[in-house]
C-alpha cells in the first residue's frame, strides 16, 4: 500500500489534552494497512473491530481481515495462539484488507514473529517491551531479543512498555491485576488512534454500552484507552501523526458490515420481501456460526433460528419447514455441506425451495477452520449422486453479501429449488461500509400458492409452468393432498415410477429447470476494456484483489479487463460471448482450479489458472503481477 | 412396598376438548385412502397397521388436509404414500429432522412420523432422541420388526443375539436397542407399545397418541413374514400369550397370566413375578402410573423381556410438558409484545452509522 505523505504541517494534537503534548509533524495519507497481532487472550480481534468502526464512522472506506486461530485459547504466548486483525482505511475507494503492513502492533514476541513478514520495508512496529521477557521469547523461539539484536534495524520501531503504562494508570481501580493486564488491548488501540488521529468517541460508546452492568470494568477501559491515546500525545517516540481523510464515496446513509452479519440481514429481509417466516435451521460450525448468533437475536422480526443435533438435521428441517410454507434455511461450512448432500438431493427431487449457505473455509476434512478457501465450489455443483443440479451463486464482497442472500431466495422461491451461497471465511468475516438501502426500492419476491386442483378437478404435484416449475402447495390445504418423496417421481402426477423413459425425462425437465434461472439474472458485466489482450475472470472473494490489480495494470497502459461471476450456476448467458472477446482468460481462485475446470468443460476457451492454497486470501501484488507476467511486461 | 401412584385423571381424552370445537368432519377410512397400489409383501404386518390408522385418524375430527406423513426410507416408509393426506417420504433416518422443521413452521398441523427399527434406530437413532427429548408436537410411530426388510433381510438394532440373517449366519452378536427404553431415557412425554395383529389395541394406542400434546413415540411389533417371520409369536400365538404378555392400565396393578393370577412386584430395585394366592395379593403387586413425575417405572417397565418376563403393551407414560415449537414461537411473540414487530429501517441502522453527502 503506498502511504504517501502529501501535505505537511505543524500542529498540537487536539482532543482531551492533558500532561504536555509534544508537538508532531502531521502527515496526510491516503491509505493505510494496520494491523494489531497479539496473543490470542490478548484482545486483538476486539480492538480491530473498534479501529475499523472509529475509521468507518470517520468516514473512510475500510476493508478488513480478521485472522485468528482455531484453538480458543492456544498456549498464551506460543506462536500458534497469535490472534491478527488487518484492517486497511483508505481517503478513496479500496477493495481489499491490503497487501502489506504499513503499521504493526505487536503485543509479544510471537505475534512479531509470525507477523513480521507482511511489515513493510520501513514500516511502522509498535512492539509491548514488557512481553520480551525471557520465558516469552523463548516460547517464540527467539534465541536472542529482537529488540536489542539489531535484526529489527529495517523497520522504524517503538518500543512502549504497554503492560507498565496501563497498570500505572489503572493502579486506583479496584481490580484483579489480571483484570488490569486485560485491558491493554485498549492501551495499544488508545495509542493507535492517537497515531492516526481517530475519533475516541464511537468506542467510549461501545465501553460504556458494554459494560453498563460492570463500572469497575468501564472505568478501567475507559482510561485504558484514553491512556493509550495521551501517551501517543506526550511521548517523544513518534514523530509524525498521521490523517487519512474521509473517501469521497457515494452519498447515503452508511454502517460497518461483515459477510455474516450482510448473509442474516439478508435472510430477515428477503423474509420480509416474500412475506414469509424465516426458518434457519443451522448446527454450529465455524465460520458459519455468527449466522445463527445474529439472527437468534431477531426474533422481533419474526424469525425461528433452530439449533439442530447435527448439519443432516439442520438441512432436515430447513426442507420441512419449506414444505409448510416458510423460508426454510440451512447455514454451514464447508465439512458441513458434506453432510447436507443427501438432503440437497432431496430437495432437487421433490423440487421444493430451500437456501443453502456455505461459509467456506480451508478443506479437506477439518482442514482449516478459520482460514478461507474457495475449495467448495465443485462440491456444490457435483457433491450429490445422481444428476442433481442446484442453482449456486456466489457473494463477492461483505457487504454483497446481503443482496445475493436475497437473490438466492428469489431464485429458490421463484424456481423451487435448492440454491447453494457460497461465501468463505474471508468475507464472513471481513468487514466493509455498506450503504443501507431504501427498503422501498427492494423489489419483492412474489410468491403464490395454489388453493384449487389444477388439473380436471385433481392436483397434481408435477404439473409445471412454462419455466417449468411446479406449484408450492401448503400442508393444509382442503384437496390439494398429495405426496412427494426421494423416489423417481412420474411426470404430472407426482406418483412414484421406475418407467426408464420417465427417469430420463424428469432428470432433463429438472436439469433444464435450473438452466433456466439464466433467463432471470443480470448478465456478466466487465470492469474495463470490452475486449482485449487480457480478461482477468473470477468469483467469491477474490473480487478485491482482482479488481484492484486489474485497475492498477490498466493504469500502466495494459489492455485488461476484469469480469466476476455471481451467479456460477447458470452462469449468465451471456458469460461465454464476454471470454471470448479476450486473447486470454486468467482465472485467480482460492483453490487448485475449480472455476477454471467449469470454463474450460463449458466454454472451450483456453484459459489460465493463478492458484493459492494458503488460508488467506490473494495479494493485489500476486494477481498484477501475474498479469504483468502473462503481457510481458 | 411401594405403589407408585399420582394423578386421579382419567388416562384418556385431556385433550378431547381442543378437538371437540371444530366441526366434526365426517371421515371413513377409504377418505384416508389414496389411489396408489400398496406394495408391501403378502402378509406383512404393514397392512395392519396402515388400517389401523386409517380408523384411528378418521374418528378423530380433524380434517384430512390437516394430517402429514412423513416417513424415512425402509418398509415402512412406503406408508405415506398410502395415506391421501400430505406425505413426505424422506431420506434415511431423518424423517424426525423434517417432522421438526415442519411442526417449527406450522404448529397447526397433525404430523406423524413414520419409521421403522433401521430408519429410526440405527441410521436414524440421533434424530429420533432429539426430536423426543425437544417435546416436538410429533407422533413417532417406530414399526419394529427387528430386520432391514427392503434391503432382503439383514439384522437391525433391536434383533436378538443370536438371530441368523445374510449379515449374520452365525448369529448376530450384537446387544440389542429396547426402542421404549430409548424414548424413556429421551425424557418422552408420551410411550406406548402395541401390536400389528391386535387390531383394537392398536386403533386405541394410536388414537391415543394423536390426543397427547407432544412427541408420542409408538413402538409397534410388526411381522415381517419374508424375513423375521413369528419373531413376536410368544406375544401374539392366541394359545400362550396371556401369559407372555400385561397389558398396562393406568391406576392398575399389574396383573397378567391366562388365568388373571400372576403380577409384578418391586423387590429391591428389580421387577418380580409372583403368582397371586401363594402368599402375595392384588395389594402387594405394583400400580401402573403412565403420569409418575419420573420415569423410572416406565424404564423399570420396558426392561421387562420374554422369555423372563411378559413383555408390556399399552401406554407407559404420559405427562405434559410444553412442546418445542410452542416454546419457540413464544419466545417470538413474546419479544413481539414487548419490543413491538421489528422494523427493517430499525434492523440496518442497530450499528453505528454515518451519513456521506
Amino acid at each position: 500500500m503506498s502511504s504517501v505523505a502529501r501535505s505537511v504541517e505543524e500542529s498540537p494534537s487536539e482532543p482531551q489534552t492533558r500532561g504536555n503534548p509534544v508537538k508532531h509533524r502531521v502527515e496526510e495519507l491516503d491509505s493505510v494497512v494496520v494491523r494489531f497481532a497479539g496473543d490470542s487472550g490478548d484482545g486483538m480481534q476486539l480492538a480491530g473491530t473498534q479501529f475499523t468502526n472509529a475509521s468507518a464512522i470517520f468516514g473512510n472506506d475500510i476493508s478488513t481481515l480478521p485472522d485468528f486461530p482455531a484453538e480458543i485459547r492456544a498456549p498464551a504466548g506460543t506462536l500458534a495462539g497469535v490472534s491478527g486483525f488487518q484492517i486497511n482505511f483508505s481517503s478513496h475507494d479500496i477493495y481489499t484488507p491490503g497487501d502489506l503492513v504499513n503499521t504493526l502492533v505487536a503485543m509479544n514476541p510471537a505475534a512479531l514473529k509470525t507477523n513480521l513478514k507482511d511489515l513493510e520495508k520501513g514500516g511502522l512496529l509498535i512492539v509491548n517491551s514488557d512481553a520480551f521477557t525471557f520465558n516469552d521469547l523463548r516460547k517464540a523461539d527467539y534465541a536472542t531479543n529482537p529488540l536489542e539484536d539489531g535484526s529489527l534495524s529495517g523497520y522504524r520501531v517503538i518500543p512502549v512498555p504497554i503492560n507498565t503504562l496501563n497498570r500505572e494508570a489503572l493502579k486506583d481501580i479496584r481490580l484483579s491485576p489480571r483484570e488490569v493486564d486485560r485491558c491493554k488491548n485498549f492501551f495499544a488501540l488508545g495509542l493507535v488512534y492517537w497515531l492516526y488521529d481517530r475519533p475516541l468517541e464511537p468506542t467510549l460508546r461501545w465501553i460504556r454500552e458494554k459494560f453498563a452492568k460492570n463500572p469497575a470494568i468501564l472505568e478501567a477501559n475507559t482510561r485504558a484507552l484514553k491512556a493509550g491515546f495521551h501517551f501517543g500525545e506526550t511521548t517523544e517516540l513518534f514523530q509524525v501523526q498521521y490523517r487519512v481523510p474521509p473517501a469521497s464515496i457515494k452519498p447515503g446513509t452508511y454502517r460497518k458490515i461483515t459477510g455474516n452479519e450482510a448473509t442474516a440481514l439478508g435472510l430477515v429481509t428477503a423474509s420480509v420481501l416474500c412475506n414469509k417466516t424465516l426458518v434457519y435451521c443451522s448446527y454450529p460450525i465455524t465460520p458459519a456460526s455468527d449466522i445463527l448468533h445474529a439472527l437468534a437475536e431477531l426474533k422481533r422480526y419474526g424469525v425461528r433460528t433452530f439449533q439442530a443435533e447435527d448439519e443432516i438435521a439442520a438441512v432436515g428441517a430447513a426442507i420441512g419447514a419449506s414444505f409448510g410454507g416458510a423460508l426454510g434455511v440451512t447455514g454451514s461450512s464447508g465439512p458441513g455441506l458434506c453432510l447436507k448432500s443427501e438432503a440437497i438431493g432431496l430437495a432437487v427431487m421433490v423440487e421444493l425451495p430451500l437456501l443453502v449457505i456455505d461459509v467456506q473455509r480451508g478443506g479437506p476434512s477439518t482442514g482449516l477452520p478459520t482460514k478461507t478457501e474457495q475449495a467448495d465450489l465443485l462440491q456444490a455443483l457435483f457433491g450429490r449422486n445422481g444428476e442433481s443440479p442446484v442453482a449456486v451463486v456466489a457473494p463477492c464482497s461483505p457487504a454483497d453479501c446481503f443482496d445475493m442472500t436475497i437473490e438466492a431466495v428469489r431464485i429458490a422461491l421463484r424456481f423451487m429449488t435448492p440454491v447453494i451461497l457460497l461465501s468463505d471465511g474471508y468475507l464472513g468475516n471481513g468487514a466493509e461500509p455498506w450503504l443501507i438501502p431504501d427498503i422501498n426500492a427492494l423489489p419483492r419476491i412474489e410468491i403464490t400458492h395454489p388453493t384449487k386442483p389444477n388439473h380436471d378437478g385433481q392436483f397434481m404435484p408435477y404439473l409445471r409452468d412454462a419455466r417449468l416449475v411446479r406449484e408450492w402447495a401448503l400442508p393444509g390445504t382442503p384437496g390439494l393432498e398429495h405426496r412427494i418423496g426421494g423416489l423417481e417421481k412420474e411426470d404430472v402426477t407426482g406418483n412414484v415410477s421406475y418407467d426408464p423413459l420417465n427417469h430420463e425425462k424428469m432428470v432433463r425437465i429438472r436439469a433444464q429447470k435450473v438452466a433456466n434461472i439464466a433467463n432471470e439474472i443480470p448478465p456478466l458485466s466487465v470492469n474495463g476494456p470490452e475486449e482485449g489482450d487480457l480478461l482477468v475472470i473470477g468469483w467469491g472473494g477474490t473480487f478485491g484483489s482482482i479488481t484492484t490489480a486489474v485497475n492498477r495494470a490498466r493504469r500502466k497502459g495494459l489492455k485488461v479487463a476484469s469480469a466476476h461471476l455471481r451467479y456460477l450456476n447458470p452462469m449468465p448467458k451471456n458469460t461465454g460471448e464476454v471470454l471470448k472477446r479476450y486473447k486470454r482468460i486468467l482465472v485467480p481462485e482460492l483453490n487448485c482450479g475449480q472455476l477454471l475446470l467449469l470454463l474450460r468443460g463449458r466454454y472451450l476457451v483456453d484459459a489460465i489458472g493463478l492458484n493459492k492454497i494458503q488460508g488467506k486470501p490473494f495479494l493485489v501484488s500476486e494477481i498484477e503481477s501475474e498479469i504483468h507476467r502473462l503481457a510481458g511486461t | 412396598m411401594p405403589v407408585l401412584r399420582s394423578g386421579t385423571q382419567e388416562a384418556n381424552g385431556e385433550n378431547m376438548a381442543t378437538v371437540a370445537s371444530t366441526p366434526l368432519p365426517t371421515l371413513t377410512p377409504k377418505d384416508l385412502s389414496s389411489d396408489q397400489d400398496v406394495r408391501w409383501c403378502p402378509g406383512c404386518g404393514d397392512y395392519s397397521i396402515l388400517a389401523q390408522m386409517k380408523k384411528a385418524l378418521a374418528g378423530l375430527g380433524i380434517p384430512r388436509e390437516k394430517f402429514v406423513f412423513i416417513s424415512g426410507i425402509g418398509c415402512s416408509s412406503r406408508f405415506p404414500y398410502y395415506m391421501n393426506t400430505y406425505g413426505f417420504h424422506t431420506i434415511h433416518g431423518r424423517a424426525p429432522t423434517f417432522a421438526t422443521g415442519l411442526k417449527i413452521a406450522r404448529p397447526d398441523l397433525s404430523v406423524w412420523v413414520i419409521t421403522g427399527d433401521g430408519d429410526g434406530l440405527s441410521i436414524g437413532g440421533n434424530h429420533l432422541i432429539h426430536a423426543i427429548r425437544r417435546n416436538v408436537d410429533i407422533k413417532i410411530i417406530l414399526f419394529n420388526n427387528e430386520i432391514y426388510g427392503l434391503t432382503k433381510g439383514q439384522y437391525s438394532p433391536t434383533s436378538r443375539i443370536g438371530t441368523r440373517t445374510k449379515s449374520s449366519p452365525q448369529g448376530s452378536v450384537e446387544n440389542p436397542l429396547r426402542p421404549i427404553s430409548i424414548a424413556i431415557g429421551a425424557e418422552a412425554t408420551f410411550v406406548a407399545r402395541t401390536l400389528d395383529v391386535d387390531v383394537n389395541h392398536l386403533t386405541d394406542t394410536l388414537r391415543r397418541a394423536a390426543f397427547h400434546k407432544g412427541a408420542a413415540f409408538v413402538e409397534i411389533y410388526q411381522n415381517c413374514k419374508i424375513f423375521n417371520d413369528a419373531v413376536f409369536e410368544y406375544a401374539t400365538d392366541k394359545s400362550i400369550k396371556a401369559d407372555n404378555t400385561l397389558y398396562l392400565e393406568h391406576g392398575k396393578p399389574l396383573v397378567f397370566g391366562k388365568d388373571r393370577n400372576k403380577g409384578i412386584r418391586l423387590r429391591g430395585l428389580d421387577p418380580e413375578v409372583v403368582t397371586l394366592g401363594n402368599g402375595f395379593a392384588v395389594d402387594d403387586l405394583l400400580i401402573h402410573d403412565e403420569k409418575a413425575e419420573e420415569p423410572s417405572l416406565a424404564y423399570l417397565l420396558s426392561r421387562m423381556v420374554y422369555p423372563r418376563f411378559p413383555e408390556c403393551f399399552g401406554v407407559f407414560r404420559a405427562v405434559e410438558r410444553p412442546t418445542y415449537e410452542s416454546l419457540i414461537n413464544k419466545q417470538v411473540e413474546d419479544v413481539i409484545r414487548s419490543k413491538g414487530p421489528g422494523k427493517l429501517e430499525e434492523l440496518f441502522a442497530s450499528d453505528d452509522v454515518w451519513v456521506v453527502r
